[in-house]
């Protein structure tokens, strides 16, 4: 259970490197050490290489299961996790809940005790409840890995955002970062937060008044309402989508026309903005709404470059999930 | 001609102002006196270092029967309330199908007499299958023996249709119980809203949806002068809304749970649904404010809105999961515990919200030892301490949030219109 943290636990120094990790689940950044996610970021590093590399592949999860389960519809990340596990030279299975047992009611903990019970050794999940990859953990035996828990956290999301910052600044520590769009319903943000705050970045949400939940301040965070007065002081800034399929009662604001005018990364508010500005996104793109594809597509775009990191720190992460030692990347 | 003497006790009888030592004599059923005068009785139980006080009445419960009987039965459910030393017990009706007519009141009556333990109350239903719509037959209903009504599980969300039940209600001296909730505030909730929500991005039930929806029913319950009884409040807010009612005389009572003046949000963060209730576990000053609402008689009762679910439901993800908790077999050693211990609450007024208070709300012929009152007596250790195992609960269900607590004060044994029942 994640202690609670401290607000503005930031610190500018560099963590001390670790030795062991704390443990082989990931469930989310919250609860993770900033000693232990710059570890993580320099194990990404290291595999940064291999990552999008067709020739050579390690030998290091050889023999080892690893499944992804999504129970929610995903592109990027089933691919990345697929990759990443092949890449490191593990067996790989895809389990499609739409066709799975779960669409004949039967619940969550038996369909992955099942799958378990053919010998698995890593689980990637996705779930569109929040505390999903939790129930697993107290419930079947496979070390856990959180691919996105509803509105929660989407730790390899913040991991391979934080890195991309990271390589493309030289630093996180004293970045003006800002997360614009949906707060309230995105994992991505609250993983980016967790990261972000931990590694000394200075983070600002940015977004409607109903998007973004009462009391965010209180882990640490700025609140702006104001794009345009935001932007121009920003080194970083990461553009969210709305995320419709979570919005249950009334619209959370007039329309998408008005939330655009007012929210909408365009290239006449980039030209306000720093020139070494940088743009990220973590897909998928609504174009038009929250950013142009002039600016998508543009010199500052990391968007790709995302894509590839994602690559690296899920090869990080399965590393420690297989219960390899920080630094190592052969067996 | 059957006598007992309940010898050498500290008899408590809030009703009557009494808290000293004493022997409690009773003849066929019946309390006889209480007092320093030691009657020769046919049988005598010794009360040395116990509690004796009028037997405990739980008035907000859920036993499942017709519907759910592989979560609890009215026969289960009266072995949890003698287990918890509770003698009486008020069934809420969000059965299946919904307890709203004579002849299922009745069947509750019966089965609450079948299975001879405590005595089983009915609460029948504000409204035809609880939908909300228009008024069950509650003249009928309080024939049959339903003590209140409520729509409890949901509250009744249009406000002319409760204008309605306390105007009728009254007619026949109930009370109606209110879930208060806004449906519209509560959404797709889960969990309280406010930081922790945040947090783990579960979608959050703020404290006005349970406020806003007291405030406009103590504004009915003034327009009618009926009474109306608040079921389970959670948040601070809600404490203040009944404060002003009652100071301006409208004629509204409160309870509160267990749960809600001893946990907090921050035990959601395991994700497990064991914390999941409605209204939900909210923040640190709630919960002192539930205390406080205690103290100074703004809520005068204790209930344990005593909730069964099955193991697998309570297996799920956090936001699939039902809401609710079992409470019968922990509340007095959480109330004792929690309450009386730190001297939040002076035992006979902790007393008093378990068996004056409530008998007055339901208007049943409970709660005292007075001479001539049924002999429903709770002896308890207040001292004894023990470990909650939910594990051998008499109850059908484990859903209980406080396995493995160790608590002080212990039920010992009962009795129920004179009959003697061990509570273990």
């Amino acid at each position: 259970m994640p202690a609670r943290p401290k607000p503005n636990t930031a610190s500018t120094s560099a963590p001390a490197p670790v030795s062991t990790w704390s443990s082989r689940h990931l469930l989310g950044l919250q609860e993770l050490p900033a000693a232990e996610i710059s570890a993580l970021l320099g194990q990404a590093a290291a595999y940064r290489d291999l990552a999008t590399s067709n020739t050579r592949r390690s030998t290091l999860l050889k023999g080892q299961m690893v499944v992804t389960m999504f129970v929610e519809s995903s592109t990027r990340t089933k691919v990345s996790f697929n990759l990443a596990a092949r890449r490191l030279g593990a067996d790989t299975l895809d389990f499609a809940a739409g066709s799975s047992s779960l669409s004949k009611g039967e619940t969550l903990v038996d369909t992955v005790k099942n799958i378990e019970a053919m010998g698995i050794d890593i689980l990637v999940v996705r779930h569109p409840a929040s505390g999903a990859p939790h129930l697993l953990v107290r419930q079947v035996k496979s070390v856990v890995v959180n691919a996105g828990d509803g509105a929660h956290e989407h730790p390899t999301q913040g991991l391979l955002d934080t890195f991309t910052i990271l390589r493309a600044r030289g630093k996180v520590a004293g970045l003006k970062v800002g997360i614009v769009g949906d707060i309230l319903h995105s994992r991505v943000a609250r993983s980016n937060i967790w990261a972000l705050l931990k590694l000394g970045a200075e983070v600002w949400v940015c977004g409607p008044a109903t998007l973004i939940p009462d009391g965010i301040r209180d882990l640490g965070v700025k609140v702006s309402h104001d794009l345009d007065a935001l932007l121009p002081s920003l080194d970083v800034v990461n553009m969210l989508r709305i995320q419709h399929e979570r919005i249950k009662g009334p619209p959370l604001f007039p329309s998408i026309h008005e939330y655009a005018r007012l929210f909408g990364l365009n290239a006449a508010r980039v030209r306000s903005a720093k020139t070494s500005l940088l743009v990220m996104h973590p897909g998928p793109l609504n174009r038009g709404v929250e950013i142009t594809p002039e600016v998508a597509d543009g010199p500052r775009s990391a968007i790709l470059e995302q894509v590839a990191n994602g690559l690296a720190v899920r090869m990080a992460v399965l590393h420690r999930a297989a219960g390899f030692p920080p630094g190592a990347t052969s067996a | 001609m059957s006598t007992i003497l309940i010898r050498g006790g500290r008899v408590i009888d809030p009703a009557n102002g009494v808290d000293a030592v004493a022997h409690v004599f009773i003849r066929d059923g019946k309390i006889v006196s209480v007092g320093a005068k030691e009657t020769k009785a046919k049988e005598t139980i010794e009360a040395k270092g116990l509690v004796v006080c009028p037997g405990l009445i739980d008035m907000h419960v859920h036993l499942r029967e017709p519907g759910k009987e592989e979560e609890e039965t009215i026969a289960s459910g009266s072995a949890a309330a003698i287990a918890g030393g509770f003698t009486s017990v008020a069934a809420m009706p969000n059965t299946e199908p919904a307890c709203d007519t004579e002849a299922q009141v009745e069947f509750t009556v019966l089965r609450g007499n079948r299975a001879g333990l405590a005595n089983v109350f009915p609460i029948g239903a504000v409204s035809k299958g609880r939908r909300g719509a228009e008024l069950a037959e509650i003249g009928q209903m309080v024939r049959g023996g339903a003590v209140a009504f409520s729509d409890d599980g949901a509250p009744v969300h249009n406000a002319a249709l409760m204008r309605l039940a306390l105007e009728y209600a009254a007619m026949f001296d109930r009370c109606v119980i209110q879930h208060s909730e806004d449906p519209n505030l509560f959404g797709c909730g889960c969990m309280h809203e406010g930081r922790v929500s945040m947090e783990l991005g579960l979608e959050g039930i703020p404290g006005a949806a349970e406020e806003s929806m007291i405030a406009r029913d103590v504004l009915l319950a003034k327009l009618t002068g009926g009474h109306l009884h608040v079921a389970h409040i959670s948040a601070r807010g809600s404490a203040e809304q009944i404060r002003r009612g009652k100071a301006e005389g409208v004629r509204v009572t409160a309870e509160v749970t267990p749960h809600h003046f001893t946990l907090t949000d921050e035990r959601v963060r395991t994700f497990d649904p064991v914390f999941k209730m409605n209204p939900p576990l909210r923040e640190g000053p709630d919960v002192a404010a539930m205390i406080r609402g205690l103290q100074d008689g703004t809520i005068e009762v204790i209930a344990s809105d005593h909730a069964p679910h099955a193991t697998e439901e309570k297996e799920l993800e956090f936001p699939e999961a039902p809401f609710g908790v079992i409470g019968l077999e922990t509340q007095l050693g959480l109330v004792m515990t929690y309450l009386v211990e730190p001297g939040h609450l002076p035992l006979p007024k902790a007393i008093a919200t378990m068996t004056v208070n409530p008998a007055r709300i339901l208007r049943i012929p409970k709660g005292t030892l007075s001479p001539g009152a049924d002999a429903d007596v709770t002896l308890f250790d207040p001292k004894k301490k023990w470990t909650v195992d939910a594990t051998k609960f008499r109850s059908r269900s484990r859903n209980c949030p406080f396995h493995g607590w160790p608590l002080r004060g212990r039920p010992e044994m009962v009795l129920v219109g004179g009959r003697v029942l061990p509570c273990r």
